[in-house]
């Protein structure tokens, strides 16, 4: 398949800071790829350069064929954008935003009115279309926010983290739709700080921190840089503390890393048999009760542990 | 060019379904007129206004009917409590005292005035020249755009009845002369009937200010004080609609709604234009909302339609510098609100929307020149007392050019400011 998108040292500097510090790689035709990366890795200000907002300080990217510096208006035709932060209307309807935000794309008439029918039927928010974006929750507010980034069926859609702070049901209409787009034949840069999103979404992933990819590869090939690991995923009461365990387990020889990852703890080591055992006791000594353990292959998470020495999520 | 349409539209549409902006937009402007008109008798029938006792100064150096017939007017019991006229024989002593702002205005009936409308006999002589009417001299004290608009809207009555010289459908005296029908010699007799006549009634017409005889005591003379307080208490309120678009530019990026229409194929400038005729289009709407319903609901005659349409659009166009000028300033949505409440107010005082200009020191009525209120208001006072859109060349040039000024220099405040790109 031919590459989409292809970025070529992308820099940007705020002032003397490097947010990103010169990124290069490549999107083919048809795929998801996902840029991995913590808080403040410089994910959002990729993003804004990809999609024209902000001027980099040096590279390019080539999108659909056009250079995000020298045709910028050729790029902004050809991409989609579903923004981090809402950005919407709230006092008009989600129809009439999706009505304004299409004529920003320079659809009209008939053929707006068909797509803005279509894009509210793909968001699940044909019922509510004509109330006030205000009065909706915030999981269909994510909704309607994404429904701008389709309406001129891009080629190209960029998903900036498109799950933050919403409930689980929502996120996993969010998911299920991306996945959908996917499968319809649209490519997706999707960006995330959820291990587990890039995982089951993406057919590449971009390690990005500190404003640098570190790695960059399908999951397979991500995985197989950390060596045979495994990681113990551990479910407890939402009453007891996650943090002391952590302490204990990384009391544990044979334990890599110990972390806390949406209230479950998660201990990875070589071997997960050797240190079952000690976990449940320090759990017990704690007086921690441990409702079920998973064991997991090797993850990005542990990927991103072993090439940063840090948590994704801190 | 579209787009820009479209955003505006987008933000009319938003602004109209803000019930805060529209308490402050179209609610409060009418409560205030209608309660300040109450205060100032509007609606008990008492005349009494903030517009009385104008000054005014008299040189009559003519002398003859028509002359002294024009300086009755000012004595008449009719306008007794609308101009405190006085007297003197020195056109220079006059124009000083307007200088000085003693006076609103200064009338100067020149020598022979009389007789340039009604000639005597010798100038009647077979083959002499038909002679030019010699006109009245009004010398207007410019900062007190109201009072001598009063003063020169009631001499152009009078010289207007003088000249088609009918006060119930009579024909002209001079063309009585022309024709022959009476003698020059009987004209002086006619020429102190008509001054007498002109006098003692003086016609109803649809004017805001009118020298009417339609009141229960048939005395009473009329301007309407709403004429004045409606558009007053407007202007005012349309600072606040012109900063509200300001600030809805502000909170477009918090919101970021303007980053996402940065990256759909619009340019800066058709978003910032849209941004500005969403703020022109609120603001002309308010303004014709507030105008509609006040004529329908006060009777209120807001005069000559065409100039109303026009000076409303020249005001919306000043005013809307104003906001642009406010938000290019400001850093946050937050401070474009509270630098515009405050303009609001300043504005609303200092334009003349409580009181008139006329009563207030010579510092603040210069300083009100930079308020699209005090232009506007001069325009619709003019409009109110029978002026049409030829009348307010002045006004309307003045508010055009401050739009423009001040949308020039937000651009390129706006352009230093780079609201978006990082
Ligand atoms: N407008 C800005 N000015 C200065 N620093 C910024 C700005 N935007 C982001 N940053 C900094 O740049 C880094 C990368 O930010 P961002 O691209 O938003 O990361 P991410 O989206 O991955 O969380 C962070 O350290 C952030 O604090
Ligand atoms: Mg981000």
């Amino acid at each position: 398949m031919p590459n989409i998108l292809e970025v070529q040292n992308l820099a940007k500097n705020y002032g003397d800071f490097q947010a990103v510090k010169g990124v290069s790689f490549n999107i083919e035709e048809g795929e998801i790829f996902s840029l991995l990366g913590p808080n403040g890795a410089g994910k959002t200000t990729t993003i804004s350069m990809l999609s024209t907002l902000y001027i980099p300080t040096s590279g390019d990217a080539i999108i659909a064929g056009y250079s995000i510096t020298r045709n910028p208006m050729d790029v902004r035709n050809a991409i989609g954008v579903v923004p981090q932060d809402l950005a919407l209307y709230e006092d008009l309807t989600a129809k009439e935003n999706l009505i304004f935000w299409g004529q920003m794309y320079g659809l009209s008439g008939k053929s707006l009115a068909n797509r803005v029918d279509e894009v509210l039927e793909q968001i699940g928010l044909t019922d509510k279309a004509k109330d006030r974006v205000k009065t909706y929750s915030g999981g269909m507010k994510r909704r309607v926010n994404i429904g701008v980034g389709l309406l001129h069926k891009p080629k190209l859609l960029f998903m900036d983290e498109p799950t933050v702070g919403i409930d689980p049901q929502s996120r996993r209409a969010i998911l299920d739709t991306v996945k959908e787009l996917n499968q319809q034949g649209m490519t997706l840069l999707y960006t995330t700080h959820y291990m587990e999103e890039a995982e089951e979404l993406s057919n590449r992933v971009g390690i990005i921190d500190h404003g640098q990819l570190i790695a960059i590869g399908t999951q397979k090939e991500l995985t197989k840089q950390v060596g045979e690991t495994e990681t113990l995923m551990l479910h407890i009461s939402e009453n007891d503390d996650p943090e002391t365990l952590v302490t204990a387990f990384k009391g544990i020889k044979d334990v890599l890393e110990a972390n806390v990852v949406n209230h479950e703890v998660s201990v990875i080591t070589h071997s997960a048999k050797d240190v079952l055992a000690q976990v449940v006791t320090k759990a017990n000594e704690r007086g921690i009760k441990i409702h079920s353990i998973d064991i997991r292959e090797p993850n990005l998470e542990a990927v991103f542990l072993h090439l940063t020495g840090r948590a994704l999520r801190d | 060019m579209l787009k820009t349409f479209l955003i505006g539209i987008k933000d009319l549409r938003i602004a109209f379904r803000d019930r805060a902006a529209l308490i402050l937009m179209l609610a409060a402007p009418f409560v205030l007129t209608l309660g300040l008109g109450m205060v100032t008798g509007r609606f008990s029938g008492n005349s009494n206004n903030g517009l009385a006792d104008i000054p005014v100064v008299i040189v009559n150096l003519d002398n003859k009917e028509l002359g002294n017939a024009l300086a009755d007017v000012f004595r008449s019991e009719e306008l007794a409590e609308l101009v405190e006229p006085t007297f003197s024989a020195d056109p220079e002593a006059a124009r000083l005292l307007v200088d000085e702002d003693k006076s609103a205005a200064a009338i100067i009936i020149p020598a022979g005035f009389t007789q340039s409308i009604i000639p005597s006999q010798n100038a009647f002589a077979p083959g002499s020249p038909e002679p030019a009417v010699i006109p009245v001299e009004i010398y207007a004290n410019p900062s007190r755009p109201t009072s001598s608009g009063i003063i020169k809207s009631i001499v152009d009555e009078f010289i207007s009845r003088v000249e088609e010289g009918s006060l119930s459908g009579q024909t002209s005296i001079l063309q009585l002369m022309l024709s022959g029908r009476i003698t020059p010699q009987q004209a002086e007799a006619a020429g102190t009937a008509m001054g007498q006549r002109l006098q003692d009634a003086p016609n109803n017409d649809t004017l805001a200010i009118t020298l009417n005889s339609s009141t229960a005591d048939g005395k009473a003379v009329q301007f309407d004080v709403l004429a004045y307080l409606a558009p007053g208490m407007a202007l005012m309120f349309l600072m606040y609609t012109v900063s509200y678009g300001g600030r809805s530019i502000l909170a477009e990026k918090t919101q970021g709604t303007l980053p996402r229409l940065l990256v759909t194929p619009t340019n800066s400038a058709q978003i910032l234009g849209g941004k500005v005729f969403g703020i022109f289009l609120t603001g002309t709407a308010q303004m014709l909302i507030l105008i509609g319903a006040s004529s329908l609901l006060f009777q209120l005659k807001w005069g000559d339609a065409l100039g109303v349409i026009a000076l409303v659009l020249a005001a919306v166009f000043g005013a809307t510098g104003w906001g642009m000028f406010i938000t290019a300033l400001a850093r946050t949505p937050a401070q474009v609100a509270s630098v515009g409440s405050a303009i609001m107010l300043i504005f609303g005082i200092m334009g003349g929307s409580f009181i008139s200009l006329d009563q207030l020191p010579p510092v603040v009525q210069n300083f009100a020149k930079i308020t699209p209120n005090s232009w506007a208001l001069d325009g619709f006072t003019t409009l109110g007392l029978g002026g049409t859109l030829a009348d307010l060349s002045t006004p309307i040039t003045a508010l055009l050019s401050m739009g423009m000024i001040l949308f020039l220099i937000s651009v390129v405040l706006f352009g230093k400011k780079n609201l978006v790109q990082k």
